[in-house]
């Protein structure tokens, strides 16, 4: 897989206009060539979702085995929120501060790879993905080991004084962040690469021509120039991130659950499916919601 | 200019460099890990500290009860899910940049969506579907499969298109000139400029559907994949093995890579 196609593939659909079609086929062609595919994602994706939001309304008082009543409960949402609004903002907060700390760490990265990587290009391209194929729990699980108590970070922090002599990081929210931060963080810098490899050196020569210095030219040029790319950068890191659990799961305690815990829980063990389903509903609206503010925000606001 | 000046130009030049450095050691530091406990003889099943050195993990990773199976389950998973998704994607790509049908913007947004809901979302309604429908007690392999080609789709339709989109049609034309029909038109030109877009929307399926584990977590019945597996044992204390499989997925990742990096070189020249 060359690395431009996964640059393309997290930047998001663009849409173009068809193109004229060269050959005259039967206008039936189009259609059979979306059937099977199309048909797929309405039966398994989007039914689900619909099914999603009735069981979310179904009456409590049912159980799996005696089925469930739908009676328009929505008061389950209110249910929902108020036994799980600790998980719920949690989930937001992590999310967020791992997004942001992507975005710090992903920029300088993909800035380099753009413009100072030279001949070494596709191979930093190749070291950013590559330890992205090995498992996602295994991966998460290795966290467990560096962070762990007798690790060498944790002794380094204690020795210098940041963490106190029985001070940890395994079991905090600071390892859960790091989790997250760290497995999101390859859809962060091939959107910030795709986006901050377009632009024309010459825009920031000609800063410099004009006595930019350094910073006013990565300001006024390169870092409005790479919007497109923050943006896709941190809805992909976000949006994952919010209802991921591996990381709270393996790197936590039952204290940084996210909503994400709630959701598995209720639906695998609990088994309250309106319960279980309003969460998931709760927690796609808010994200669709951040999504469109978020979106609008960074399309029409001027930046600096 | 002062050699003070010329230190402070030099570490301006090469401070972004130095950071990237820095993320990149980050985002190796686990992989690090993986590799040394891979050859980690452990004193007890929940330790996650490296003990002793071992090969034993390396030449026996089987011995891990029930690890081998699993890997298998995902392997098999992978591969159809990957087939199933390819060739649904690459038509759904064709259809898009192609052809003309109504629908196009309804079409774009069923297939952006997937990509942007969380898994545990997916999860949770395609469970809500399949117990409404009175499955629960049946789920497993088939349903796995149906999921997994169900969100790698999405993806092979964005990767194929981008290829598509890209292509110059000069090429077809010319072949048209060349008194090729539709049919050799396609074989003999199309679909080899598109291969490429293809394989690369392949390999990205199997390797999201070879490393899924919410959506399959909830679907899974009674079936247990690699990541299934690697999540049961957390509980119990890590089987060593479980890094050799995940030393080895890095290795090959990395073959892959550098291989078609390598295979893409000769061609240009």
């Amino acid at each position: 897989m060359t690395v431009a196609d996964v640059g393309r593939v997290v930047e998001g659909t663009e849409d173009e206009p068809p193109r004229r079609p060269r050959r005259r086929s039967g206008w039936a062609t189009g259609y059979l060539l979306l059937l099977p595919g199309l048909l797929w994602l309405v039966l398994f994706f989007a039914v689900p979702t619909i099914q999603l939001v009735a069981t979310s309304l179904y009456d409590q008082a049912g159980s799996l085995d005696t089925g469930y009543a739908m009676t328009w409960s929505f008061g389950n949402y209110l249910d929902a929120l108020s036994t799980y609004r600790q998980p719920f903002l949690r989930s937001l907060m992590y999310a967020t501060v791992a997004t942001v700390a992507a975005l710090l760490l992903a920029y300088p990265l993909a800035y380099a790879i753009a413009f100072k990587a030279g001949r070494f290009k596709n191979l930093m391209l190749v070291l950013v993905i590559a330890p992205f194929f090995t498992s996602f729990l295994v991966r998460t699980l290795a966290w467990k080991s560096i962070l762990s108590d007798n690790g060498f970070i944790v002794q380094t922090l204690q020795t210098i004084g940041i963490l106190g002599p029985d001070g940890r990081l395994l079991a905090t929210s600071v390892a859960v962040v790091t989790g997250l931060t760290y497995n999101f963080l390859p859809f962060m810098v091939l959107p910030l690469y795709a986006s901050l490899e377009k632009i024309d050196p010459r825009l920031m020569e000609a800063g410099k021509d004009l006595y930019a210095n350094g910073f006013t030219s990565f300001r006024k040029i390169t870092l409005p120039l790479s919007m497109p790319g923050v943006v896709a950068g941190t809805l992909l890191t976000f949006i994952p991130s919010a209802g991921d659990y591996i990381n709270s799961e393996l790197l936590g305690t039952p204290q940084q659950y996210m909503i994400g815990n709630v959701i598995d829980n209720t639906f695998l063990v609990q088994l309250n499916y309106p319960i279980a389903a309003a969460c998931s509903v709760i927690l796609m609206i808010v994200i669709v919601i951040m999504v469109l503010v978020y979106v609008r925000r960074a399309g029409t606001e001027e930046l600096v | 200019m002062t050699a003070l000046q010329r230190t402070g130009r030099w570490i301006g030049d090469h401070v972004v460099l130095f950071m990237a450095a820095v993320v990149l050691l980050y985002m190796f530091l686990p992989i690090f890990f993986v590799v040394l406990m891979s050859f980690n003889d452990p004193v007890s099943r929940l330790a996650y500290e490296f003990d002793a050195f071992t090969l034993d993990n390396w030449l026996n990773p089987c011995s891990a009860a029930g690890m081998c199976d699993s890997v298998v389950k995902s392997l098999q998973i992978g591969f159809l899910a990957t087939f199933g998704a390819t060739v649904l994607g690459t038509l759904v790509a064709f259809a898009l940049v192609r052809h003309r049908f109504r629908g196009r913007s309804a079409t774009s947004l069923l297939i952006f969506l997937p990509m942007a809901t969380p898994e545990v979302v997916m999860g949770s309604s395609l469970l809500a579907l399949f117990t409404t429908a009175g499955l629960a007690g049946s789920l497993g392999f088939w349903s796995i499969l149906i999921a997994h080609i169900m969100f790698c789709l999405s993806f092979v339709v964005v990767t194929v298109k981008a290829r598509l989109a890209g292509l110059d049609s000069r090429y077809e034309q010319a072949a048209m000139d060349l008194y090729a029909n539709e049919w050799q038109t396609f074989w003999r030109v199309t679909f080899p400029l598109v291969f490429p877009g293809i394989l690369a929307a392949a390999l990205l399926s199997f390797s999201l559907s070879f490393d899924d584990f919410i959506v399959t977590n909830f679907n899974h019945g009674n079936t247990i994949t690699f990541p299934m597996f690697v999540w049961g044992s957390a509980q119990r204390g890590i089987p060593p093995q479980v890094n050799v499989i995940g030393t080895m997925m890095f290795l090959l990742a990395l073959l892959l890579v550098i291989g078609s990096g390598a295979v893409n070189r000769r061609r240009a020249r």
